[in-house]
């Protein structure tokens, strides 16, 4: 049994650390590719400066603009609608339907997001262009709304486990005290659910900021600054998709290590800032 | 009530004699140029062009069906991949809608064939009403100036423009032959392949694109550039002038099966298919 434990032992190890050299490894990467950028001073350049490849100028600030534009909108349209749904289901809605919904949403998780972006070209591009009568259809709204059912399921499914991790007791109280679901939702269940309702909603954000073929099958991937949200625009994710095609060693490839680096920086952050959260919390308490 | 029982056998019996039919047509229709590939095995790798795909899928699938030793894989990617690629050995043969530039056939050592000539046209949605265009106007249109196409004759809807990224080479060759090197508005919507483009331009009856003449179909309508419309006869005959070949590159002389290969695309099999697929034989 000895034997065992150490062969386990070894192999949790290696799981472990293999799984941190190719988070560190990545970055280290994308960091060694985007010096040039850095050194020479570009980087606030490429940042702020819009996408001309024609005039010599490789900004990406269009991108910025886009992919926080549509993530936050998707995590907006999704975040009331996750949490209206969880709450339906661990609380206020009857047993056979709340069943029924999570595991529809349960098997929601796993569509892949293809299947999303087809759906959403043929169905919703043709009623946002005809029902505002601006644009292609293909704008941030279009590919926010189809972000918003993407990442929603995992929002929802963060949302019902934390709801569920309230300890019954307290629950029982609120019911022996002859509580009403949304009395016992209200001061109960949320202020005690909350980080995992924070987690949820960055975890969310964290999918949209990433997704990629949402953005380039919808937003129309215009390299114009939107200025609405019927507007074509362009994510992070999508341009690199859409470049990685092009010379190795131009300027206009290394940029790509920018958004690389901006897309790897806000994950860390928000990452950083939810574990940061989470634990004042539990210090609190 | 019989017909109803009736019906489905007698379908499945005529699919089954259709099927049986075509299974005999194909073997006669393959014993020809795909001999070559007799006891050779291995696998080619292709990528790049997407106007090529239509043609090097049908070539890859003939091969196959006559000698399932060898397999062979087509990705797309644009014109800059393939030539990317196939430089840095990534893949066997790399396509390319433009001619590879000077510097990249140096740097890489490719050799090019061009084994089809295609046309890039301007297409609107079939709904839509107008059907030709001057190249001034197409110019004003990609650089955002003209923006609704009751200026056109139209409806009074803003136009919505659909381009591709600079990987493409079919956007190298409208860029060059149908703009004059013209802007093209950053507020365009940027489609990565030939096929999404079509599909997008069905979808949007106030859209203007530009493909492959061998993508044209029903599902969308070309337009009359200075009243040429973009047809095979009209690029054939040199008429309509947005044309280009379609090059396959391998790096350094090509050989064994990646020899065979391009062989193949040469061959009056090979060139039938280009035909079938709607462009002009290079021959």
């Amino acid at each position: 049994m000895r034997r065992l434990d150490h062969v386990a032992e070894l192999g949790f190890r290696v799981a472990a650390f293999s799984s941190a050299v190719a988070t560190v490894g990545i970055f280290g990467f994308m960091a060694v590719l985007g010096y040039p950028l850095l050194t020479d001073g570009r980087l606030v350049e490429v940042l702020t400066s819009p996408w001309l490849p024609d005039q010599g100028a490789f900004g990406i600030f269009p991108m910025l603009a886009g992919t926080v534009l549509i993530a936050s909108l998707a995590v907006l349209l999704a975040f009331p609608l996750s949490l209206g749904c969880a709450s339906f289901v661990v609380v206020t809605g009857p047993r056979p339907l709340a069943g029924l919904l999570r595991k529809t949403v349960s098997v929601m998780t796993g569509v892949p997001t293809v299947i999303y972006g087809f759906v959403g070209v043929f169905l919703l591009v043709p009623v946002i262009r005809e029902t505002f009568h601006h644009g292609s259809g293909m704008c941030i709204l279009s590919a926010a709304l189809c972000l918003a059912v993407l990442v929603s399921p995992t929002m929802i499914l963060f949302f019902v486990d934390s709801f569920e991790r309230v300890p019954l007791s307290q629950i029982n109280a609120v019911d022996a005290l002859g509580g009403t679901p949304v009395q016992k939702l209200l001061y109960v269940i949320l202020p005690q659910a909350w980080p995992g309702v924070i987690t949820g909603l960055v975890l969310g954000l964290g999918r949209a900021v990433g997704d990629t073929l949402i953005a380039l099958m919808i937003a129309g991937n215009s390299v114009a600054i939107p200025h609405s949200m019927l507007d074509s625009a362009r994510t992070l994710t999508a341009h690199i998709a859409l470049i990685i095609a092009a010379d190795f060693e131009s300027l206009e490839f290394r940029t790509l290590f920018a958004c690389g680096i901006v897309l790897y920086a806000f994950t860390a952050l928000t990452v950083l800032l939810v574990r940061t959260v989470g634990t004042a919390r539990k210090g609190a308490r | 009530m019989s017909f109803l029982r009736d019906l489905p056998v007698k379908s499945f019996v005529r699919s089954l004699m259709v099927l049986v039919a075509s299974i005999g047509l194909v073997s006669v229709a393959y014993a020809g140029a795909t001999d070559m590939f007799a006891g050779e095995s291995g696998t080619i790798k292709i990528s790049g062009g997407t106007a090529h795909i239509p043609v090097m899928k049908e070539a890859a699938k003939r091969i196959m069906i006559a000698n399932p030793g060898i397999q062979i894989t087509v990705a797309g990617g644009g014109s800059g991949v393939g030539i990317k690629q196939v430089g840095e050995g990534l893949v066997d043969i790399g396509n390319s809608g433009r001619k590879p530039t000077g510097d990249e056939i140096g740097k890489y050592g490719l050799k090019m064939f061009k084994w089809a000539v295609d046309g890039v046209g301007v297409v609107v949605n079939p709904s839509n009403s107008v059907r030709s265009l001057t190249a001034d106007k197409l110019k004003a249109i990609y650089a955002g100036q003209l923006t609704n196409w009751k200026e056109l004759g139209g409806a009074d809807k803003a136009i919505n423009i659909y381009t591709r990224d600079k990987a493409s080479g079919t956007r190298a060759v409208f860029w060059k032959k149908a703009l004059g090197k013209g802007e093209i508005t950053a507020t365009a919507n940027f489609v990565p392949s030939n096929g999404a483009m079509k599909s997008a331009i069905a979808n949007d009856p106030y859209a203007i694109g530009y493909v492959s003449v061998g993508h044209i179909d029903e599902s969308v309508t070309p337009v009359a550039l200075d009243g040429v419309i973009p047809t095979l006869e009209t690029v054939k005959s040199g008429t309509y002038p947005v044309a280009r070949g379609l090059y396959s590159n391998t790096r350094g002389e090509p050989s064994g099966l990646v020899r065979k290969f391009v062989d193949y695309l040469f061959s009056p099999e090979g060139q039938q298919i280009a035909t079938e697929k709607g462009f002009i034989s290079a021959n």
